[in-house]
């Protein structure tokens, strides 16, 4: 009678589209696999050529599941950060998480070298590169929950996240300005955003951090839904305002702050896929919108780094440029068409 | 005396209300003692600031009171969690903050969470109060629609709906009846009037309809001169208490048709 079974359909359309994108995803770079080979390298089975299951198993494979955790990621960090402060407009990268994230991020690559030597071991482990970008997201989201708390009015959020993507430029300009060369090169690098470069071993450290942050949210999946009515019917239900909240910061920033640290910090995402999943999915219940956002993000995901590879050539674009060239005018082409907003 | 207090919904103690900024306390209300029984109607009234949303807002444990205590079914509120008192009182507020992306009945069945598991979802018996609930306030034909295509009188029935299907013994709401043309605040009205009597509930609201709500309710609380006055319309118009609500160089209490005339 409810609408989750007329969608429960779809979300199993979404999530098979996941697994043919991917599997496209695997077959197509600078040497293409047929997806039968890929199909059968993946289940294990014999391959015509080794190399070909060298690749998959080193490279392509690492690489699309970094792009499904960093899709499904951002964009469930989206539809929380949407939820939670009742605006359309907010998202990791809009709230500046992403640039808390690079502040973090700096410091661990640029701050190396500032603090000396011995500081360095220790900060360019592949761990503290994933906690010092989750405490910058979390730093910031705080204040921007904080200044929420005081001022009660959306627009003002997003400008206080607007403040702190400067704010932390800045801060970032000023070590980058001290630090040699190749850590300032190490740190642009990042910056561009790259699916392609984790070993299994950060693969694995980045999907222990996706599936916290992922239970989370689908923990909070009720709560979201009473903050639809807004704060005081929330609590009026029963819903523990600060505790939710807090779950919900912990969630964004976890998942937020980790896929910023291994894939730079990647735009767009995190706001408009929950703003696609609606036009396709028009439905406000978190049981539904949760997998589908993760599902979507996941094959936007997979689809712009298959433009990004640049199929049958030997260069690729950075990941960062292409999710909003793909994916902005799509946006903007469905809402100037649809005329409405569904939010 | 036992029985007397145990059918009671709504008892206050020497309630003062007001807000606090910083250490600085601001009393909008004291001395404030009413009684509410199942299945009355009871309306809060007063002039623009007078405190009826701060007096509704500690009845609901939103604010907390100055001083005071407040007892529903002989629980007292601050001493109340928050998934309990959510079986005791619903609201319906002002707040304009609602997603509606919401269908009706998504926003009606949001009523059922303090019943529901970890991840809200719906048994039978929700179904049941939901369609239930739906169908005492006659929005059975709006039922799939989504809340951006309705009207404010619909929607306000929507949102009386989903005060039901969380089924307490107390509704309260905040001026139910802003926005909407007479028609419709005499609709929603008559419909809280008899709401209150077909399932039981005390329902209490605040409202600026003083002459709708003098023909309607059960029981009317004044907030005038920083305390609260309450008791049957007969009985406040017999007392003379209405006579000075407004300033009344514009507007006075006519007692022989037991409403506000402008002079």
């Amino acid at each position: 009678m409810l609408d989750q079974k007329k969608y429960t359909f779809s979300i199993i359309l979404l999530f098979l589209a996941v697994i043919i994108t991917a599997l496209v995803n695997i077959s197509l770079g600078s040497v293409n696999i047929p997806v039968t080979e890929v199909t059968a390298s993946l289940l294990g089975l014999d391959v015509e050529k080794e190399t070909w299951n060298y690749i998959i198993i080193n490279y392509r494979l690492p690489k699309a599941i970094t792009a499904i955790i960093t899709g499904s990621g951002l964009a469930v960090s989206g539809l929380l950060m949407q939820t939670l402060f009742r605006n359309p407009l907010a998202g990791p990268y809009v709230l500046g998480l992403s640039s808390g994230a690079s502040l973090g991020v700096a410091v661990v690559f640029m701050g190396a070298s500032i603090f000396g030597a011995s500081f360095a071991a220790i900060l360019l482990s592949k761990w503290s590169l994933v906690i010092a970008s989750s405490l910058g997201s979390l730093i910031v989201l705080f204040a921007v929950i904080l200044a929420s708390i005081r001022l009660r009015d959306t627009m003002a959020i997003l400008i206080i996240g607007l403040m702190f993507a400067s704010l932390t430029a800045a801060i970032v300009s000023v070590l980058a300005y001290f630090s040699p060369a190749s850590q300032l090169q190490q740190y642009v690098f990042w910056s561009y955003g790259s699916l392609g470069d984790l070993s299994w071993e950060e693969v694995f450290i980045l999907g222990i951090f996706w599936i916290m942050g992922l239970l989370i949210s689908i923990g909070s999946i009720k709560n979201l839904n009473s903050l639809l009515l807004g704060e005081q019917y929330a609590r009026s239900l029963g819903t523990n305002i600060k505790k939710n909240r807090f779950a919900i910061i912990i969630a964004t920033s976890l998942l937020a702050g980790s896929i910023t640290a291994f894939a730079g910090p990647i735009a767009f995402i995190g706001l408009a896929v929950p703003h696609l999943v609606r036009q396709i999915i028009p439905s406000a219940n978190h049981i539904t919108l949760v997998p589908a956002v993760i599902f979507g993000g996941a094959i936007l995901m997979l689809f712009c780094d298959i433009i990004a590879q640049l199929p049958g050539s030997e260069h690729s674009l950075p990941i960062n440029a292409i999710t909003s060239l793909i994916g902005a005018p799509v946006v903007i082409w469905l809402l100037v068409r649809k005329r409405k907003f569904n939010f | 005396m036992k029985a007397e207090i145990s059918n009671t919904v709504l008892k206050t103690l020497n309630l003062s209300i007001g807000y606090r900024k910083k250490n600085v306390v601001n009393n909008v209300a004291s001395d404030i003692n009413i009684e509410i029984k199942p299945g009355e109607l009871v309306a809060v009234i007063g002039v623009n600031g007078a405190g009826k949303s701060t007096l509704l807002k500690t009845l609901s444990g939103i604010t907390q009171p100055i001083d005071g205590e407040v007892f529903i079914n002989e629980l007292k509120l601050s001493k109340t969690e928050p998934d309990k008192l959510a079986k005791q009182i619903s609201l319906v507020l002002t707040e304009q903050n609602i997603s509606k992306n919401l269908s009706v009945i998504e926003l009606v069945a949001l009523g059922r969470q303090p019943y529901t598991n970890w991840i809200g979802s719906l048994t039978r018996k929700d179904l049941k109060k939901i369609m239930n609930a739906i169908q005492l306030v006659n929005i059975e034909n709006i039922k799939n629609k989504k809340c951006n295509e309705l009207s404010d009188g619909q929607f306000q029935k929507v949102l009386i709906a989903r005060a039901l299907a969380q089924e307490t013994s107390m509704i309260i709401l905040d001026e139910p009846t802003t926005h909407l043309d007479l028609y419709h605040k005499a609709y929603v009205l008559k419909l809280l009037q008899n709401l209150s009597k077909e399932t039981n509930k005390a329902i209490i609201f605040a409202s600026h309809e003083i002459n709708l709500a003098l023909q309607l309710c059960d029981k009317l609380v004044i907030i005038k001169d920083k305390k609260a006055l309450s008791g049957t319309p007969a009985e406040l118009i017999q007392s003379d208490a209405l006579d000075d609500l407004f300033p009344e160089h514009l507007i006075h209490f006519d007692k022989k048709t037991s409403s506000f005339k402008i002079k």
